[in-house]
């Protein structure tokens, strides 16, 4: 008997798996509830939600267990402990990220190193026009800024025709090419867009320069006479995580959407024929410009989208928030979790989000009481410790050792695409 | 009879190396014609200035009476004409019938908008999609292995699934670059056999590279040899094969043959 075989038995058949799986969901949002500072339950509460997707249950008992949790369980343990909503709005924002690179790099095969540059310009659209800045150019007499917060909407559909565009203007001048040099080109673009953000505070002032934007409306709370008059007088400050929280459920719901469409029909598998063979592709009729053009439209609106929400989340936006090193963060999601798959993405960004927000820091204060509390493990003083190491500030080396034994143990992600089958019949 | 395909002076170079000088080329409706060479001759390069992979240096390219030069690949297959690949081509992390459906794509008429919506335009498309590939690969006999990766596919199969691809947009024309290419006498005659039936149930015609001699004189209605570049003999399998030129083509020249007495003569 293996260690695969409890789990097993416990999750692939469906009585069993509905209770394993309630049980767990249960037991870990409990468990939150009353520990709401122990990271270790609130990961537990995590892989509870991870488990409901392996479980085989019924589609229906599935959808309401997500509903459940994602829907009621996450924003009630986040009014407990506001840090685990703002964990869950980030994980949310880098799994759109995600979603949208997926697109590109996954299915069309095409390796776009400045992915974050059509955040950027998401964020900036919405930054830009949603804070005073934009009457830095355009007279007041003709427009007061910020606009209103109702424009947040109007500016949601701007974020995605606005990372469209954008995704085109990049995805012209490298038609023709592929693999590495494709990579530098668009790694190149990445950079642009930063440097662009950085520098367009003269002659004209759009973006400010260093200093960033702020403060940035955040989106109205149109619901809040309706809460009023229910009875419930919630201040803002506390509306906003939740309200943001559920914006972002809705928005990684539509692009999960919108992606498992586009990946199940003749505009993913043309993605993937130009992934496998792009001469072949063409030869048999796949319109390379059109195709390839889509992919990246496609892509960079996901980004163009998440851009506007996470600017009017931060209320402030800098160049500094789309480095180079955020387009590598992202890549790095899809990698982990397995290109070209939809639940490898989503899987992938929670655990590098996490993994940042949540695990390493967790074990930076960690290590920290018990350096303070000098405790002796094996005739070591705890207190003796060098102050340098701190688990925190080796983010990206834990990385790039956790890809590099990914490539080596497992190159085709945690959860890897599953190729669609479909019964034929006999004949 | 009418000329579907039509290549007057055609000619290609590629650096000083003149790949095809002033090739002509009509193919009629209806029959399976074969180009054949020794290797390097040009072949697959006038295979490629058809399907457009590379523009030609002088000479037009017709079919049905538009012109195909300057045109994209796949804007040739959307006219009907479709190819396989010497080196097999397929999609190889793909599945067998997910190849098939790539191939249909130039008959997909289907929007952006159509599959975000996924409405009942959609659903029937799809449905129509899938029983067309799926008889698709009853012709070649790969239905039992529609879901399996191409990659994991033998040889022979590789090959028979890749004039499946290429039926697959409808085509009128049918381009094959050594089909018959690794395969035994009786996979190849089976292929051949195939053929002939595709031009009687899909009103196409072929057009053929092929090595396995004894192939070509049993399908072909007509040969066209091509010898550096140059067409130096067309006609009927029988008279091809006694055509001086082409012997020595093949054979090289020989100082007290047949083929240099019939020079003389």
């Amino acid at each position: 008997m293996s260690w695969r075989t409890i789990p097993a038995a416990l999750l692939n058949r469906p009585l069993p798996a509905a209770v394993t799986v309630s049980a767990v969901i249960a037991l870990s949002s409990y468990s939150v509830a009353h520990f709401p500072r122990s990271i270790l339950v609130f990961l537990l509460f995590q892989a509870s939600i991870l488990l409901l997707y392996f479980a085989r249950i019924g589609p229906w008992l599935k959808g309401a267990l997500a509903v459940l949790t994602l829907g009621i369980l996450m924003p009630v343990l986040g009014t407990i402990n506001g840090y685990y909503l703002e964990v869950a709005i980030q994980v949310g924002i880098f799994v759109a990220l995600a979603l949208g690179l997926n697109i590109v790099v996954g299915l069309a095969g095409l390796l776009d190193l400045g992915y974050v540059a059509f955040f950027a310009v998401g964020a900036y659209t919405w930054a830009i026009f949603g804070s005073p800045q934009a009457n830095k150019f355009i007279s007041e007499a003709v427009l007061k800024f910020p606009l209103a917060p109702e424009w947040f909407f109007a500016f949601l559909v701007a974020g995605v025709i606005m990372g469209a565009v954008t995704g085109i203007l990049l995805g012209l001048p490298v038609l023709r090419l592929r693999g590495d040099y494709l990579a530098i080109v668009t790694l190149g673009f990445g950079e642009v867009i930063r440097v662009l953000a950085n520098n367009l505070d003269k002659p004209i002032n759009f973006t400010n320069g260093p200093k960033g934007i702020t403060p940035i409306q955040r989106p109205p709370l149109f619901f809040q006479p309706l809460l009023n008059a229910l009875g419930i007088d919630a201040p803002a400050t506390a509306l906003y995580p939740l309200y943001l929280y559920f914006l972002v459920l809705l928005i990684v719901g539509v692009v999960t959407l919108v992606n498992r469409r586009l990946e199940d029909s003749h505009i993913g598998r043309a993605w993937e024929a130009i992934r496998e063979d792009e001469v072949a592709a063409q030869a048999m009729g796949v319109p390379l410009v059109r195709l390839k053009l889509m992919a990246f439209a496609c892509g960079a609106s996901f980004a163009g989208v998440v851009g506007v929400l996470f600017s009017a989340k931060q209320v402030f936006i800098n160049p500094e928030s789309f480095t180079f090193l955020e387009s590598i963060g992202v890549l790095a999601m899809i990698i982990l979790g397995g290109m070209g798959s939809i639940p490898g993405a989503i899987l992938g960004a929670t655990a590098v989000t996490v993994l940042n927000l949540q695990v390493l820091k967790g074990l930076s204060l960690w290590l920290n009481e018990l350096r303070n509390a000098g405790v002796t493990i094996l005739g070591y003083n705890l207190a003796d410790l060098p102050t340098q190491l701190e688990p925190a500030k080796y983010e990206r080396m834990i990385f790039g050792a956790i890809l590099v034994l990914m490539v080596i143990l497992r190159p085709q992600g945690i959860i890897p695409s599953r190729r669609r089958t479909r019964e034929l019949g006999e004949k | 009879m009418t000329a579907l395909l039509e290549a007057r002076k055609v000619t290609k170079r590629f650096g000083g190396l003149t790949a095809l000088s002033q090739v002509d080329l009509d193919l009629e409706e209806g029959c399976i014609a074969s180009i054949i060479g020794p290797n390097g001759a040009g072949k697959t390069t006038l295979f490629n200035l058809f399907t457009g992979m590379y523009p030609a240096d002088e000479g037009e390219v017709t079919f049905r009476g538009n012109s195909l030069l300057g045109l994209t690949p796949d804007q040739i297959t959307a006219l009907g004409v479709c190819r396989t690949f010497q080196n097999i081509r397929l999609f190889a992390n793909m599945t067998v019938i997910e190849n098939i459906l790539v191939g249909m794509h130039s008959r997909v008429p289907l929007a952006l908008w159509h599959v975000l919506a996924r409405g009942p335009k959609f659903h029937r498309e799809e449905t129509r999609l899938w029983a067309r590939a799926a008889e698709l690969l009853d012709v070649v006999g790969l239905r039992a292995k529609a879901n399996e990766l191409a990659r994991n596919l033998p040889y022979g199969d590789q090959r028979r699934l890749e004039v499946a691809r290429a039926l697959a947009s409808a085509p009128s024309l049918l381009l094959l670059d050594e089909p018959t290419a690794g395969m035994t006498q009786g996979e190849a005659q089976e292929l051949m056999a195939l053929l002939r039936r595709l031009i009687g149930d899909y009103g196409l015609t072929i057009l053929l590279i092929e090595h396995n001699m004894r192939v070509v004189m049993e399908v072909s209605d007509r040969v066209t040899v091509l010898d550096y570049g140059e067409k130096i003999a067309e006609g009927k399998p029988a008279e091809v094969q006694k055509n001086a030129r082409v012997v020595e083509a093949y054979l090289g020249r020989k100082k007290w043959g047949r083929a240099a007495e019939a020079e003389h003569a």
